[in-house]
């Protein structure tokens, strides 16, 4: 897929995004549209998972950490077939599969998260197993910011620099903000990136919401020889929607219908400048 | 009783015999090669041991990674840190996300005695109860513990195993089956029946000796696996036996105790029935054995409390 295509992805991606948040009248809007292009890239030109091969031992794994922005992730499944868009509509209705954080109930999922700082030991897991059975797959894990306050990410990316894990690549989306405010309000996690290197990560710094420079950074993989691969894509929360840009007012807000019709025009109009 | 050694040195060694013919067994330690008597799996098989240091959270996340891709793990660490420390990663990561760890939770109950409640792990029953797919096996001796250990490996749900580090009689004959959910009965007892679970089975087979000798008719379930319950051994137990006698090294609350209390109220049996485990308060300081015959483990205070049990149905 060519980066004009991706492009129309992410328009689509994020419209489905929106359809289905407004639907089930639920969902973390804000942290969704800032990753969405992230998983765009990965599961449209990085990953090689597919339906098909998904339980092939030598698919490459991916794990949302941040598993709030579940709705980016069903969207993308839905999208690479994994099933019909239409099982959205149960999302977080009595008795769907369709939870509100990843599970494996749902086709292409890797792990169960939602409670915070677990998805990266689990891509470690993943990863040592890869380095063990010398099995060509890829582990890929995308954290929340707001996630970093939790320990375990730490002791996490400890272990991935000890095993010397470059069959791993962790990616932080940097939107800036949790439900409380700032990050850098609530418990300053600057300065990243060098903390990221102090921890033996080899890090690279990209914006996580151009999808050039998403692809440039995947095609660079990996990045130093016995090193875990840290992306720290800095992104903006809900990206693409002005009025939902920045902030943390948007973290799981529900649109109004004349919030969702005027977002939803928006799109449209991207659509037809890209 | 014919003495044999720590269950803690019989997972060991069937874990290392186990390891030896499959490559793709691991043993995931938090600097806990040493106290899980792993040093020698380590230097025998080094590319199957996975050390991620003190950080017992990090190492149930990534057991359950290594699971997933396939790895039969057993994650090792001291109970009372596994099953508080890594509570979440072993509700999340592993038994909501079904990925087939084996949890092995060592020097469980209060086996680490007057290093105090910090090291006692007397909470684990009732929390790990309480959460969705995954199974509690407590072993009595080395031959539980062997064949848990074997029986784990195709266990199909993830799977807590806890046991202590002190040497344990062999309590049962040879030929003896073992089936993971299936209570082995001891003895059988008209009078009393202990249902017991792990290390104070030995104890209840020693009371049992004792009421034997009084001409009191004792009888000695161990009950290894708390999940899923064999109601139908509690069942039995209460049909041929005038009392019974929960023996857990454990809380009063959330245990073996009151799993079977709430199987015979559920089914409007009415029997004497007493629970001993551990009260609500700070644990009394002193080494397991000690321990346990202040709260009234031991023997001599389990067969005091039949005694009573059996005084009160009669005396009314």
């Amino acid at each position: 897929m060519d980066e004009r295509e991706l492009k129309q992805k992410s328009i689509q991606y994020r419209r489905t995004v929106l359809e289905i948040i407004k639907h089930a009248n639920a969902g973390h809007t804000g942290g969704s549209l800032s990753c969405v292009d992230i998983l765009n890239v990965l599961y449209n030109h990085v990953l090689n998972v597919t339906p098909a091969n998904f339980h092939d031992p030598d698919h490459d794994r991916y794990v949302q950490s941040k598993g709030h922005s579940v709705e980016a992730l069903y969207t993308v499944l839905a999208d690479k077939g994994f099933y019909p868009r239409s099982e959205l509509d149960t999302l977080e209705r009595y008795g769907s599969h369709f939870i509100g954080h990843p599970t494996r109930k749902i086709p292409g999922v890797e792990q169960n998260t939602g409670a915070l700082g677990h998805g990266l030991s689990v891509a470690v897991g993943m990863a040592i197993a890869a380095k063990k059975d010398r099995r060509a797959f890829r582990v890929f894990t995308l954290l929340g910011d707001g996630e970093l306050a939790e320990g375990s990410s730490w002791e996490a990316l400890m272990t991935a620099a000890h095993y010397q894990l470059d069959n791993l690549t962790i990616i932080v989306d940097r939107n800036e903000y949790q439900i409380t405010g700032r990050t850098e309000d609530v418990n300053g996690l600057e300065p990243l990136a060098a903390k990221f290197s102090a921890f033996g990560c080899a890090v690279t710094e990209c914006d996580g919401n151009d999808i050039n420079a998403l692809v440039g950074v995947f095609d660079s993989l990996p990045f130093v020889a016995g090193q875990p691969n840290l992306i720290l894509a800095h992104t903006v929360k809900g990206k693409g929607i002005s009025f939902m840009e920045a902030g943390s007012k948007w973290h799981h807000r529900v649109p109004t219908d004349s919030e969702f019709a005027a977002a939803l025009a928006e799109l449209a109009q991207a659509e037809v400048n890209a | 009783m014919e003495m044999g050694k720590a269950n803690l040195d019989e997972f060991a060694e069937t874990l290392l015999a186990l390891a030896q013919a499959d490559r793709h067994i691991l043993a995931v330690t938090s600097d806990s090669r040493g106290s899980g008597k792993l040093t020698a799996f380590g230097e025998a098989l080094p590319d199957q041991i996975v050390e991620v240091g003190i950080a017992e959270q990090n190492l149930i996340g990534i057991a359950a990674g290594l699971a997933s891709a396939g790895k039969k793990v057993f994650a090792v660490s001291p109970a009372c840190f596994l099953t508080a420390r890594s509570l979440e990663q072993i509700k999340n990561d592993v038994a909501y996300s079904d990925q087939r760890v084996k949890v092995i939770g060592i020097s469980a109950g209060v086996s680490y005695g007057a290093l105090g409640s910090t090291h006692h792990s007397l909470h684990d029953y009732a929390v790990l109860r309480a959460i969705n797919n995954i199974d509690i096996v407590a072993p009595a001796d080395n031959f539980e513990t062997r064949e848990v250990i074997r029986a784990a490996l195709n266990h199909p749900r993830p799977l807590y195993i806890r046991f202590g580090k002190r040497a344990m009689p062999h309590l049962h004959p040879p030929g003896t089956t073992f089936e993971i959910g299936k209570a082995i009965t001891l003895k059988t007892g008209t009078d009393v029946t202990f249902i017991a679970i792990g290390e104070p089975v030995a104890q209840a087979v020693l009371a049992a000796e004792k009421l034997a000798a009084e001409g009191i008719s004792a009888g000695v379930i161990s009950l290894h696996t708390l999940k899923p319950f064999d109601a139908d051994a509690l069942l039995h137990a209460a049909a041929t036996s005038r009392a019974i006698i929960t023996v857990e090294e454990h809380s009063v609350y959330g245990g073996l105790g009151e799993r079977c209390a709430s199987i015979l109220l559920e089914k409007r049996i009415m029997l004497p029935f007493k629970i001993v485990g551990f009260p609500d308060e700070y644990t009394v300081t002193g080494s397991q054995m000690e321990i346990f015959a202040h709260y009234g483990l031991a023997p001599e205070g389990l067969a005091a409390t039949a005694r009573t049990l059996l005084h009160a149905e009669v005396t009314g």
